[in-house]
Order: structure tokens, then sequence, then C-alpha cells
């Protein structure tokens, strides 16, 4: 029974750039859908999460399932085939900025089915609606907003109601009403469609309220998970220091360096 | 001093070894965007909307480069023909030097600064700003829905640039020399047809920009799909495509000359 509604199974998951680990022995369950968000400093390792649950790079170790395939172990065609049902938007849109508004969601449609134009034509109509951009869809990306353009990448990433969405820091230098518009898009789609939704992000209060389940990776591991509730509460020093923002704690301000006094090459060498 | 001897040696050495690693990677993306032309020649319109791009926005400078080219060298040509009595030879001239040479190296240098850059800068943009990771994760091939068509359609363009530029640098050489000089027309013409041998000449100078069209548009979609996604990356790219172009056309000239004329 829990199995059947598991949508993505992550175990002991590895990844390494050269010698570098990244991701150490990660393990996740996501169901249907759940919001879930993935917090972490910057450089944590979430977006390469991502690119792993998107079969964009291979892990070195461990595997990431979804919907019981395992996705490094497909091959390109069915890879292709998997990403068909997977949605992805992307840090700042990634919209195609030699298509209009109109044709950058009509896109996939075109790409990956035969439907007749008049089809599409609704089709997109209806997907802008669902973001409340129908009315710009004879705009170019260059005459967006930030927050507008999300908007656009979001509906472009639902063309093909996807099974599973993952959305790269969708709340990054938005002004706080785009911020919430993107935030209740997110949780009221991923109803609608039954999906699941993956948010990686470092917004600790606008995810929270959105949300059904938080991870926190801190270098390479998952330092702490929960529903929101149990977050907010929560005594780990990690996570209290990250969910209030707290300059000191676990995390430190510092980058690693020698002594400062060695810096400033104010300590005597012993000779 | 050894030391920094050695440090120099093994400089130039990481550098040799980079640049054939990089040279065997570029052949590897070139053959890739060959394999996957598939979705090009069968979705044709994509490679029709490039060739606008490519092809008719380089019109401007071909001609207008081609109709100087023709015009000094009608000039130039009189100048020394007339020394010599043979005036008249002013045509052949003109056109066997832009019909064998100038038309396919000329063409092939302004279409690498016109063409070539903008298809790396709009590659390497598409490729910083996450457009082309997009259009993968919505299983989408980006070599064949963005490089292929493009490359496609600059094999296409080139060809047709080059012989654009050829008349026009006749049309110029005839400007100059008939109406202005004053050369006899029928002179210029005939013996322009008689000395300008169509398998010889034209055919060569055709399969010349059709060898530069492949060059200069395989540097310019590797540069672009390879660049680093960072501002100072996709100028480094650029630059490297005008560069890298420019030394091929002109080494590569050099090649097919030795072939088609010498019969080497």
């Amino acid at each position: 029974m829990m199995t059947a509604e598991t949508l993505v199974e992550i175990s002991d998951l590895n990844f390494s750039y050269d010698t570098r680990a990244i991701l150490n022995g990660v393990n996740m369950t996501m169901k249907r859908g759940q919001v879930i968000a993935i917090m972490g400093g910057s450089g944590s390792g979430k977006t390469t999460l991502l690119k792993l649950i998107g079969g964009e790079v291979t892990p070195s170790s461990g595997y990431v399932k979804v919907s019981g395939q395992v996705i490094h172990e497909l091959n390109r065609d069915a890879l292709f085939a998997m990403r068909r049902k997977m949605g992805m938007l992307f840090q700042f849109g990634a919209l195609f900025t030699d298509l209009s508004v109109f044709d950058n969601v009509a896109f996939q449609m075109r790409e990956h089915s035969d439907l007749p134009e008049s089809m599409i034509r609704d089709l997109v109509l209806m997907k802008l609606h669902a973001v409340g951009l129908r009315g710009a869809h004879r705009l170019m990306p260059a005459q967006l907003s930030g927050g507008m353009s999300r908007r656009v990448a979001l509906a472009r990433s639902i063309a093909l109601d996807p099974m599973l969405m993952m959305f790269d820091e969708p709340f990054t230098g938005l002004d706080p009403i785009s911020l919430s518009v993107i935030g209740s898009l997110i949780r009221r789609l991923t109803d609608a469609l039954e999906m699941t939704s993956i948010i990686v992000t470092h917004d600790v209060q606008e995810s929270l309220s959105i949300v059904d389940y938080v991870y926190f990776i801190a270098d390479g591991v998952i330092a702490a998970h929960g529903t929101p509730e149990e977050v907010k509460v929560s005594k780990a020093p990690f996570v209290h220091q990250f969910v209030h923002g707290e300059t000191d704690g676990p995390v430190p301000f510092h980058y690693p360096a020698q002594t400062y006094l060695k810096d400033l090459q104010l300590e005597k060498t012993v000779a | 001093m050894p030391k920094r001897i050695i440090a120099g040696i093994q400089k130039v050495g990481h550098r040799t070894i980079e640049g054939i690693r990089r040279l065997g990677h570029a052949t590897l993306f070139f053959l890739l965007v060959l394999l996957k032309s598939g979705t090009s020649l069968r979705r044709f319109n994509l490679v029709v909307r490039e060739l606008y791009y490519v092809g008719v926005l380089s019109l401007i400078i071909i001609v207008v480069s081609g109709l100087f080219v023709g015009m000094v060298l009608g000039l130039q040509g009189y100048e020394t023909l007339q020394k010599y009595g043979s005036e008249s030879a002013v045509g052949t001239l003109v056109a066997l030097s832009l019909v064998r040479e100038l038309g396919p190296v000329v063409a092939a240098l302004l279409f690498a600064s016109r063409a070539g850059s903008a298809i790396t800068a709009e590659i390497g943009l598409m490729k910083a700003t996450e457009q082309l990771s997009a259009m993968g994760m919505m299983a989408v091939d980006p070599v064949a829905r963005v490089v292929a068509p493009r490359f496609w359609a600059g094999v296409i363009s080139m060809p047709l640039l080059a012989a654009i530029f050829s008349v026009m640098g006749i049309f110029g050489g005839y400007l100059v020399a008939v109406v202005f000089i004053g050369v006899d027309a029928g002179s210029f013409w005939s013996q322009m047809q008689s000395n300008v041998d169509f398998r010889i000449d034209i055919l060569n100078g055709f399969i010349k920009s059709c060898f530069f069209g492949v060059a200069v548009t395989a540097i310019a979609v590797f540069e672009g799909y390879d660049s680093p996604p960072t501002a100072e990356g996709v100028s480094g790219a650029t630059t490297r495509t005008v560069v890298t172009s420019s030394l091929v056309i002109l080494g590569l000239d050099f090649i097919l000359t030795a072939f088609m004329f010498r019969g080497l």
C-alpha cells in the first residue's frame, strides 16, 4: 500500500565531482500528491539532487527510482520517455528567448504530440490561465518581469500534465507578492494535477507554509527531516539555526582559513 | 632555473594535450550533429527559419563588400593591364580572381564574422541561461533541435553567399572598367566568357565555398555548445569562432587550391 503511493525513492545516493563528494548516502521517499522541500545552504548539493532525479547526471553509487524505474539504468529513449512525465522549473525560468510566451508553452505539445493547432491553442490558453497570464500570451520573454517569466515557465513545465514537478529555487529574487503567488500556485497545481512537487529552496518561511515535508541537506548529508510543524519547533541545532536564520551555529560564518592573526601577518612565527 | 624551464615545457605539453583533446571533442560533436540531423531534414521549416538569420541577414554585408572588392579589382587590373595594352582582359582578371579565390574566401571570412559569431553567441547564451538544459529536461534533444538546424542553414547559405559575392564583384568590375573608364563592353564580356571555364573555375570555387561553409558553421556551433556558461565564457567562445574560422578558411583554401589547380 505504501509502495503504491511512493513516486520517488532515493536510496543511499552518493555523488561526487572529480574527487569532491557532493552527496553522501542520501535516502528519501516522496509520495504522490506531496509537496516536498529540500533546504540547505548554497552549495550543499540541492540542485545536484534535482539533476540526479532528472537523469542529467549519474550517481557514483546508490539510485533514484521514479515510479519504480531506476533513472540511471534507463537508456536514452526510456529516459526521454520518463522526462515527458517530469517537469522542471529552472531558477530563472529558462524560457526560450526567441519564442513568444504562447510558443514557449506550446513547445512540448508541438514536439511530442500531433495535436491539431486549434487544440494546442486551447490547451496553451488553459495552462496560461492557470498561472494568471492568459492575457500575456503574445508577449516575448524579454517583456516579462522576473515573477511573470517564472509563471510562464511554470505553465510550460506543466504543459503535458507531469506526475513529478521539480522547482529549482522558485522564490529567488521575487518581490513578496510574486513570491506568494508562485508559492500558492505550486500548492494548488500539485493538488489539482495530483502530482508530486519537489522544491529546492532556501526560502524558509514561504516554503514551510505550503509544503508537506522538509529535508535539510548540509554537506551532502540529510541533516534533519520532518513535517513543517516538527521543523518549526525542532531543537536540533542545525534546523534551529536555518529556520531562524541565525548567523552563528553549526553552519560556520567563516570559510575555512588559517588563523586571522596569521593572515594579517601579526602572529610571530616561532623560530 | 631548470625548474622554470621544466615548468615551461610542462605548460607547452599541457596546452598541446588540451588542444588535441578539444579537437577530438569537436570531431565527436561534429559527428553527433550529423547523426542527429534527421529532425532538421524531416522538419525543414526549422532550417528555413535559421536560413533567414544566417543567410538572408548576411546579404547586405556580402553584397556591399562584393561590389567594392570588384570595383577595386577593376581599377587595379586596368591600371596594370593597360601598361601592356591588354586592358580588355580586365573582365577575365576580375572574374577569375573572384570566382576562383576572392568570392569563396572573402565571403567565408565575412560569413564567419557576421553569422558564425552570431551562432556561437546565441547557442552559448542559450546554454548560459539554462535554455538547453530546459529543452533536455523536456525530452527534446538540443543538438537535434537547436544545433543541427543552424549547422545545415550555414552549410546551405555559404555557397549561395559566395556566388552572390562573385556576381556583385563582377558587376563592380564592370561598373569601374566599362562604365567609368570606358573599356569596350563587348571585349570585357566576351573575353570573360571565353576564359572562364565552368568546371575548372566555377565548379571548383563552388566546392571551396561548400568546404568553408561546413568548416565555419561546425566551428561556430561547437564553440557555442562548448562555451562555459558565463558572460566571459560566451565572449571568449565568440572570439575563438572568428579567429579559428578565419585561420581554417585560409589554410583550407591553400590545400584545396593545391589539389584543384595543381592537381597534386
